[in-house]
């Protein structure tokens, strides 16, 4: 039990030594190997790697010098499974099981890298990098990340050896909430979650508002697709967050919180469960922390495949136990939120910066970003782009680093086309705004948003009216369906993409598409509804062309909607061998052997069964 | 007050009151299709929406309250062409036989279409495939021409906790249903009809049984009697353009007579029956160590759900038949002897304001000449509609008496019809019996009466204390029958209707639209009209009725023998939920 | 949709019933218990039959219906029986630019079933499923609790193959 800030400091001196091996890279006379355990890397087998890497350091016999940490997210997913070796911070990616053994014997027992699995970029002849030096890393700045693939998030001693619970000591022993909600409101920080409504203001409104009971919520159901920042956070530093739901209790005057997490991520429940246990074991959560009187209680409640859960009213109303329907709003939830008692509800990465700040400073955080956008933010990189994963960087970094420098560009030679971002809410940014400055108020000024924060790069082999299909599919799919406007609203959006990608579209129907987007902007009853119609009123507007192609031409520009396709038999490439007549399950191709087949476009149903079975590459789609 | 600008012109309206009421108080109506007062505020259908000057979207007026300085506008194109875009969507999405609806002429998506003047097929597009409800007795569902409101369902949950029908699946496949899309048959629902009441379109509709009766009626074997409940001549009036309070007692038995019934009753009088019998069970629980506190046994849709989830109060449960069954069992027996007639060549018809006498006149143990007691029930809206379809020029008929025996009622049975009315004439003659003197026997028991949810009282009555609850509505039922359950409340007598404000609100009653309910209490405006009858009645005591009188000595004996319970009385069986 | 009562015959055990009880006992004074009671509930009997919402509905003191809405609200929550092996294709943006769509139809052509239903042997069940935030192994589907990265439509049918 920790009672005291001594307590807490004799246990954060003892382990500080134990992870001054992987940040200060202290060599004592032991390496930490670092295994990625987040759900990129444990999708790619990382859990087996530990088993094996376990067997094989036995085997050698080097037990006593190896120090195996299964941590949260490095950030970059693509390479996964990773491991690094501490103190020299060698980067392995991509580790295949069968590479093992190699590693423990030349690297961990005679300190000789195996140069060929290291992550390339990091191999300069001789010279062997680290992770740091990758231009992946370079550009980010770790806020939130900050423990993320740096402590075993299972281990409360590590998350206290980076300076854990020192926030919340600081807050109980020597601040006021009026003192926690201004630091807040200094530091400029916003909501990470989509809207960036400022914090400090959210917990001053919940505050003020008289009531015994008042709750803190954490919303930490990231549904955005192709988002997994707050997934990151929770499965690399759960203590963080708990620690800011502390904070959050202390500043508005409530004890009890509460988690909502995606029940699709298992890890990360896991993580948070063995977490609030520790934290309670040490007396660091529940009642009388520090022996100060005041007391905080932690609940997980879990997901249950609803997008619109992400939505705070809707979220309250889940934990309620109901259908997660978003309610009105006024009355606000700092009046009247969860169980009609007031309530404020932040997101994870939200959570992940308060400790910091009230560490460092208001002004520290406000020193990083833009005018109106402090700090960083974190994005998970995805799509067309070699570099998939997690990055955190200052806001006001343009997307050209972000995409470029950091994500390393798109892959096979393609060119970039649009950058999605803000998920189903957002919109597409063309190139001519990579060089705006990433803050929320920019991103509104060109048609998309902050959201949580996936980047989804797309380049020119996406079809944009597809990509607007695609998220007003995953919208019609997610709407709850209490209210008009989106219920019926965004389902008649998607039936008039379809008909455009189907080449049905004409001219009016673009105009009722654009008609219907701003009437349900202003009408839905959420958040979740009145920005449902960015991704076609973002397309609309840098990508009209790709749409009058469509409905104009009858053509698909990028080739992806396949109504809009047809199959041909390049004359001078095709021998006359009648394969693909052979292989054509409806006989839409004919011709006489020995000459170039042709086909029949009335029967063909674009399968492509044809063109996989050519041996001359003479089958085309476009 | 708080100061606010509706439309540029100042006004004030009290603190906490929404856009929409501040907006009614200086005259404007603001359309409305989900919102339903005190029950159902949930800014889903955005029909109300108008223009706050500083907010980001349009804002629902039913939700939004006021603050201080806020300008507010209500009509602007802006908001004309997004309520239209609603209507258009929804009608997108609805089964568009709008000649024909039961409902054409009071539906409230029908006139709001009108108003706004939409394109019928500005959208098109996929309808979800469904399926029509007509498996229970009392009502047919129709969910293609829902439009996802929720007021049925908020009323079936809040108002009467049965939670029947609900919203299933979500987004665009979302539809309003039973668990497990169960036919409502095989459900718990009591038959109370409020969904019916409030559904703004057609989608939940009584069954119409108005066929059943023009047949009977033209059967020229057939003997056919009509019997109309006293809370249906102060609502069927609506239906024909005057105004909600309105007494057409006189035209409303002119009207049953020109559909061609041979003989044209009043459940007053068997109203007046059931206190015969009730009063006299009561005052034998009371001195026989009998189960107390007795509870009526007028309302079948209470008596549903005190079978289907409190069955441990069926021994609380007054034996006595409903007023509808007693008048259908007098008629089947002593009527039908009178007239020299089998019973099976009589046809017994009842107006109601009640869906769940539809479902009653099917109960077991209820059919006292051995053949059911009632044939055909029917709601105040069908005999509306049967009025209309026979050409009958309501406001023009003369206001005509019922027919003799079974046509006298007192001001004591006319009460029926309003929550606490029931207890009021009960008391009326169990004071009488107690005390023995009739002449200061007092009339009125003004504690019973009023829309309150619960009403209690207590009477010394000859030196005995009667301790009295009158409520109305299951949630209020529940309520009460979960706090005598504990021990928390103790009563004698107590007075349980299905809806809230008893058979004036009914489930068969003449449908108003939302902006009517939500700024007038019509079960109030139409409980007057029965307690204005009530005074001007020279009889105001059931014991006093002479048909009554002239029945027990000629054919029952005494209240409560054994005759009047081999007739009058029935029995109730514990239900399972689901089946 | 309209959903059928399963015609898959119920056959929860006295075991079964007996944890259930327990995880309502447990949870029935919590404030919003109803989620994580039906969750769990999940766990015990693999779905949620009529059976199981009506224990939970009785045991709660609220309407059958009101369980059923919520269920039903929820894509995590399934009133019919999944098979042994379930297959979850994600359609989350990441993985469907990489041409998980081709994936998912891959193994409705295989399987010859639709997306939430199971083969009649009771072997396959086929989901589609939201981002499973393995976005960096796009495109991807799971098979029970192993993940399946990287896939071309040629390696669904080698992966299939695995489990016949």
């Amino acid at each position: 039990m920790i009672r005291t800030i001594e307590q807490l400091n004799a246990v954060k001196e003892k382990s500080a030594e134990v992870v001054s091996t992987r940040v200060n890279k202290i060599d004592r006379g032991y390496k930490d190997v670092l295994v990625c355990g987040g759900t990129g890397c444990t999708s790619s087998g990382s859990a087996k790697l530990i088993k094996i890497l376990e067997d094989e350091i036995k085997k050698n016999g080097i037990e006593e010098k190896i120090n195996i940490v299964k941590t949260g997210c490095f950030g970059l997913c693509v390479l996964g499974p990773i491991m690094m070796v501490y103190p020299e911070g060698t980067f392995y990616s991509k580790v295949e099981a069968g590479q093992i053994p190699q590693i423990v014997e030349s690297h961990l027992k005679n300190g000789v890298p195996v140069k060929e699995f290291l992550y390339s970029e990091t191999v300069n002849g001789d010279e062997i990098g680290t992770l740091d030096d990758t231009s992946f890393y370079k550009k980010q700045h770790r806020v939130a990340l900050r423990n993320c693939g740096v402590i075993n998030p299972e281990h409360i001693e590590e998350y206290i050896a980076r300076d854990g619970y020192q926030a919340i000591y600081k807050v109980l022993t020597s601040m006021t909430p009026d003192d926690v909600i201004q630091t807040l409101l200094d530091s400029g920080l916003r909501g990470r979650g989509g809207g960036g409504f400022p914090t400090g203001l959210k917990w001053k409104f919940a505050k003020a508002s008289v009531n015994e009971q008042k709750y803190v919520c954490c919303n930490a159901d990231e549904g955005d697709p192709g988002a997994f920042m707050d997934r990151s956070v929770l499965e690399g530093d759960p203590h963080a967050v708990i620690e800011a739901m502390e904070i959050a209790g202390f500043a508005i005057g409530a004890n009890q919180g509460y988690i909502y997490v995606r029940a699709e991520y298992p890890i990360a429940v896991e993580r948070l469960e063995i977490a609030i246990k520790q934290a309670e074991e040490e007396g660091l959560l529940g009642d009388d922390i520090f022996g100060t009187g005041f007391s905080f209680h932690i609940g997980l409640r879990l997901g249950a495949g609803a997008f619109v859960c992400g939505e705070e009213t809707a979220l309250m109303t889940s934990i309620e136990g109901n259908r997660g329907e978003p309610r009105p709003r006024p009355p606000f939830p700092a009046v009247k939120g969860l169980f009609e008692k007031p309530t404020i509800l932040n997101n994870v990465e939200t959570y992940a910066n308060v400790c910091q700040i009230i560490l460092n400073g208001a002004q520290w955080f406000a020193g990083m970003g833009t005018e109106k956008s402090k700090g960083t933010k974190v994005f998970a990189l995805g799509g067309k782009i070699r570099n998939t994963g997690l990055v955190e960087v200052p806001m006001g970094t343009t997307l050209r680093e972000v995409i470029e420098e950091i994500g390393g560009g798109i892959p096979n030679g393609k060119k970039f086309k649009a950058a999605q971002t803000g998920g189903p809410s957002g919109g597409c940014i063309p190139p001519e705004h990579l060089d705006v400055p990433i803050d929320y108020d920019n991103l509104i000024f060109i048609g998309s948003m902050m959201g949580s924060g996936g980047l989804i790069v797309m380049d020119e082999d996406n079809c944009m009216v597809d990509i607007a299909k695609f998220f007003l599919d995953f919208t019609v799919d997610e709407s709850c369906g209490k209210c008009t406007a989106c219920r019926i609203g965004t389902k008649r959006l998607y039936e008039i993409l379809t008909k455009i990608t189907e080449g049905k579209g004409t001219l009016e129907d673009l105009d009722k598409l654009e008609e219907l987007c701003y009437y349900i902007k202003e009408n839905a009853l959420c958040g979740l509804g009145q920005t449902a119609p960015n991704p076609v009123l973002s397309t609309l507007r840098y990508f009209r062309d790709e749409y009058i192609a469509h409905v104009v031409d009858k053509r698909c520009p990028a080739g992806v909607c396949k109504e809009l396709l047809t199959i041909r038999i390049l004359p001078e490439k095709c021998k006359g061998c009648s394969l693909c007549s052979r292989k054509c399950p409806v006989n839409a191709i004919s011709g006489k052997i020995g000459s170039p087949y042709v086909v029949d476009h009335s029967k063909c149903l674009k399968c492509g069964v044809c063109m996989a079975n050519c041996k001359f590459n003479a089958i085309v789609m476009d | 007050m708080v100061n606010i600008k509706i439309n540029g012109i100042a006004c004030s309206a009290p603190e906490g009151s929404t856009i929409l009421e501040a907006a009614r108080l200086v005259g404007i109506r603001i359309p409305t299709l989900c919102y339903l007062k005190d029950i159902n505020a949930i800014g889903a259908c955005r029909i109300c929406v108008v223009e706050v000057k500083g907010a980001r979207s349009l804002v629902a007026a039913c939700v939004y309250p006021i603050s201080e300085g806020m300008e507010i506008q209500t009509n602007t194109p802006k908001i004309v062409k997004s309520r239209r875009t609603t209507l258009e969507l929804v009608l997108s999405n609805h089964r568009k036989d709008c000649l024909s609806c039961v409902r054409s002429g009071s539906c409230e998506l029908q006139a709001l279409c009108n108003e706004y003047g939409v394109n019928e097929y500005a959208y098109e597009g996929e309808n979800p495939v469904i399926v029509v409800d007509d498996s229970s007795l009392h009502m047919v569902r129709d969910n293609s021409k829902c439009i996802l409101c929720r007021r049925c369902t908020a009323v079936c949950a809040k108002t009467q906790v049965i939670g029947v029908i609900g919203a299933n699946d979500r987004g665009f496949a979302t539809q309003i249903g039973s668990a497990f899309d169960m036919p409502l048959s095989e459900t718990a629902c009591v038959s109370c009809g409020q969904c019916t009441a409030v559904c703004p379109t057609g989608a939940l509709t009584e069954k119409d049984d108005t066929q059943k009766v023009l047949d009977a009626i033209a059967d020229p074997d057939k003997f056919v009697v009509v019997q109309a409940a006293p809370a249906v001549r102060a609502s069927l009036g609506e239906a024909f353009g005057y105004p909600i309070g309105t007494n057409v007692e006189g035209k409303m038995i002119a009207a049953l007579r020109r559909l061609g019934f041979d003989k044209v009753f009043d459940t007053n009088f068997s109203a007046d029956l059931t206190i015969m019998e009730e009063s006299a069970e009561f005052l034998d629980r009371m001195n026989n160590g009998g189960v107390l506190p007795m509870i009526t046994s007028c309302s079948p849709g209470w008596i549903r759900y005190c079978e289907n989830y409190f069955p441990e109060f069926i021994p609380n449960l007054s034996t006595c038949k409903s007023p509808q069954q007693m008048f259908g069992a007098i008629v089947k027996t002593y009527y039908a002897q009178k007239l020299g007639k089998k019973p099976e060549d009589i046809v017994s018809v009842s107006v109601m304001p009640c869906t769940a006498k539809k479902f009653e006149i099917n109960r077991e143990d209820e059919n006292a000449a051995g053949v059911p007691d009632l044939d055909i029930s029917i709601t105040t809206r069908e005999l509306a509609r049967l009025i209309k379809k026979s050409g009958i020029m309501f406001t023009d008929l003369p206001d005509e008496v019922c027919d003799s025996p079974l046509g006298t009622g007192s001001g004591a049975g006319v009460i029926f019809g309003a929550t606490g009315g029931v207890m009021e004439a009960a008391l009326r003659t169990a004071v009488w019996t107690l005390t023995g003197k009739p002449d200061s026997t007092p009339i009125e028991f003004t504690e019973v009466r009023g829309t309150e949810g619960l009403k209690e009282a207590t009477y010394n009555v000859a030196g005995t204390e009667v301790k009295v609850a009158v409520v109305s509505g299951l949630a209020q039922a529940k309520k009460l029958l979960k706090r005598i359950k504990s021990g928390e409340a103790n009563y004698q007598f107590i007075e349980i209707m299905g809806c809230p404000g008893g058979c004036v609100n009914g489930g068969g009653q003449i449908i108003q639209p939302a902006y009517v309910r939500n700024f007038m209490d019509i079960g109030k405006e139409r409980a007057k009209v029965l307690y204005g009858i009530d005074k001007a009645n020279a009889l105001r005591f059931s014991h006093e009725n002479p048909d009554v009188k002239a029945l027990y000595d000629e054919f029952l004996g005494e209240p409560n023998s054994h005759k009047a319970h081999e007739v009058l009385h029935t029995s109730y069986k514990a239900q399972k939920l689901y089946k | 949709m309209v959903l059928e009562k399963s015609s898959v015959p119920f056959f929860g055990t006295a075991e079964q019933k007996k944890r259930l009880m327990a995880v309502i006992s447990e949870h029935k004074d919590e404030k919003g218990a109803l989620m994580p009671i039906l969750q769990k509930a999940q766990d015990i009997y693999g779905y949620l039959p009529i059976e199981v919402q009506q224990i939970i509905a009785d045991e709660m003191d609220i309407p059958l219906e009101k369980v059923y809405g919520v269920v039903t609200f929820y894509a995590q929550f399934s009133t019919h029986p999944k098979g042994r092996y379930r297959i979850s294709v994600c359609l989350g943006t990441a993985c469907y630019v990489k041409g998980s769509g081709d994936i998912f139809n891959r193994l409705v052509e295989r399987l010859g079933i639709n997306g939430g239903e199971i083969t009649p042997d009771g072997k396959f069940s086929l989901d589609a499923c939201r981002c499973i935030g393995a976005c960096g192994l796009a495109p991807v589907m799971t098979i029970n609790d192993d993940v399946y990265g990287r896939l071309t439509v040629d390696d669904v049918d080698r992966i299939l193959d695995k489990y016949n």
